[in-house]
């Protein structure tokens, strides 16, 4: 396997070169991947990919190759980069672009690369009060669940899931706080919530994996479906992967962080998030690996310092 | 780990883990909890004697303010260790976070005002004759406290497992000091009962949720009852 760790390398120079637009000031106590063996990296992640079991698949392997280990502490994005500010995790694993741009350009992360996506899909009971079921368009399927009142499920825990259910009710020009008893915000997780929603027949909207890991045991269906299968933009859900800035927390072990990051971005970290599934269906679907460089994932969208004429066609966006 | 439900399975004939898993959940619990309260009685005794033992202006405040303590709310205690471990706090230098000891230094936090209450009320109820004769036939104060402790044993006991209980069936502050860790090779490294059971009924899996939940109970019942047989042995003060 001396092949991915070339690849390790290489990606490690790809982000010292990025690097160049955060920080470039290692502290520079061991370099490379020589001393990373026998420490330990944390990781906070969403429980997106934390309860679907997908980390488990990832880190059982770059534990093994680097002798290394990794304690997967699962927060909502919001949260997760919460804990990364304060210096208690090395790298964040979240959904939210616009929390991980902030993130980026208050100093505190540094290398941030796209690593897969999903996408969100609306689910409810199988009556579908709003009448919303088969609508492509989620935005007219929000605006119906309001109009009609119908019980409605909120994370309200500025997970990304939360983030995206609060942008689309933005589209839709109505207001959150205005909302009567219909709308409850439940402050915990996917997994809560979904149960939530199903003791309660409720919409809510959920990452498609996490609803397809729970889909047995709930009774809960699809009505809006995300752009996987046809459907709007606005549901894609793209994960993305940020050390923790080593100049601003010297304590973080960033080579560890790095070498992470290498991994889950490698062709073999991409097969294996692409080769997960749950119930047969699969849940996340690569994106680090690419014909062509998409320097724009490494800095925050829009950033005033890129210009070389900021051509932000990402892939999913 | 099986992504397989257990819903269609009958309990037990597919038993829905690995038990290198829930064996190693219930050693960090036990660890942990044990730990927390073995600290939380060191401490608590010598405080529960000297009030017990002492008339002094405040004692009542004092009691209540230890009363108090017994009914702290446990994430708001985790919320207070994690300011003090977390990187950004006092303790952050020492990188804490996210490990049993922060687990513990929580625990204990919890636990030690319950142990020194029901501790205290057992030494307080030790009856004035019992300690003024001890006096009487010479004793130092610590032969006095000796023979409070022996009298008070059965409420101390109470006590000791009063505070277990509080510390191993305790959900908020592990979860936000300790992150709920457990290693991809599916051994548990902050993961205890309580909080391993909040995260498979965030899966929607009620079933191992419940299996766990057994697993707690019967723990707690065969410490009791460790505790209670220890207790009785040598019959005496009931």
């Amino acid at each position: 396997m001396t092949i991915q760790r070339r690849e390790f390398v290489a990606a490690l120079a790809a982000g010292g070169a990025a690097g160049l637009a955060g920080c470039s000031t290692l502290t520079g106590d061991d370099s490379g991947d020589a001393g990373i063996s026998g420490k330990t990296l944390t990781l906070t992640t969403t429980t997106s990919t934390y309860n679907t079991g997908l980390l488990d698949e990832l880190n059982a392997p770059f534990e093994d190759r680097y002798g290394v280990s990794v304690d997967a502490v699962s927060q909502g994005t919001g949260q997760a980069l919460k804990t990364a500010r304060n210096g208690d995790s090395d790298v964040v694993m979240v959904h939210a672009r616009s929390l991980e741009d902030e993130f980026m350009e208050e100093g505190y992360g540094v290398n941030r690369r796209d690593l897969m996506y999903n996408d969100f899909v609306v689910i409810g009971g199988p009556d579908d009060p709003a009448g919303i079921g088969g609508s492509d368009d989620v935005t007219e399927a929000f605006t119906a669940i309001a109009d009609s009142e119908s019980s409605f499920v909120s994370r309200g825990d500025d997970s990304g899931t939360h983030t995206k259910e609060l942008e689309i009710w933005d589209e839709t020009g109505l207001n959150v706080n205005e909302f009567g008893e219909w709308y409850q915000e439940a402050g915990q997780g996917m997994g809560d919530v979904i149960n939530m929603a199903t003791q309660q027949g409720s919409y809510t909207l959920s990452d498609r994996g996490t609803y397809l890991d729970m889909q047995d045991e709930v009774d809960l269906e699809i009505h809006v479906q995300g752009p996987i299968e046809g459907g709007p933009e606005l549901l894609a859900n793209p994960y993305g992967i940020v050390a923790v800035n080593p100049a601003v927390h010297d304590n973080v072990e960033y080579d560890l962080a790095m070498a992470y990051i290498g991994f889950i971005t490698s062709p073999e970290g991409q097969d294996l998030i692409e080769n997960y599934t749950a119930n047969g269906e699969q849940l996340f679907y690569p994106e680090a690996l690419s014909e062509e460089p998409n320097f724009q994932q490494y800095v925050p969208e829009g950033w005033s310092a890129d210009s070389t004429g900021n051509s932000s066609d990402s892939s999913d966006e | 780990m099986s992504l397989e439900s257990a819903t269609t399975v009958p309990l037990f004939t597919e038993f829905p883990f690995e038990w290198n898993y829930i064996r190693s959940i219930i050693v960090v619990s036990l660890y942990v909890s044990v730990a927390a309260v073995a600290l939380s009685t060191l401490c608590s005794l010598p405080v529960a004697l000297a009030v017990g033992f002492t008339d002094f202006r405040g004692k009542g405040l004092l009691t209540s303010i230890i009363n108090t303590g017994m009914g702290f709310p446990s994430v708001v205690v985790g919320l207070a260790v994690l300011f003090t471990v977390s990187n950004e706090g006092p303790l952050g230098s020492l990188e804490l976070v996210f490990t049993r000891e922060a687990m513990i230094m929580s625990q204990f936090v919890l636990a030690a005002p319950v142990v020194t209450g029901v501790s205290l009320a057992a030494v307080s109820s030790v009856e004035q004759n019992v300690r003024d004769a001890a006096y009487a036939m010479g004793g130092t104060r610590l032969d006095v406290a000796l023979v409070t402790i022996k009298e008070a044993r059965y409420g101390i006991a109470t006590a000791v497992l009063a505070g277990f209980g509080r510390a191993i069936s305790e959900v908020g502050s592990v979860l936000i000091v300790g992150g709920n860790i457990a290693s991809a090779d599916g051994t548990s490294k902050t993961r205890t009962l309580t909080t391993a059971i909040q995260l498979e009924a965030q899966r929607g899996r009620f079933e191992t949720a419940m299996i766990l939940g057994v697993v707690l109970l019967a723990i707690v019942l065969v410490v009791n009852g460790i505790v209670v047989r220890l207790g009785s042995d040598g019959g005496g003060y009931r």
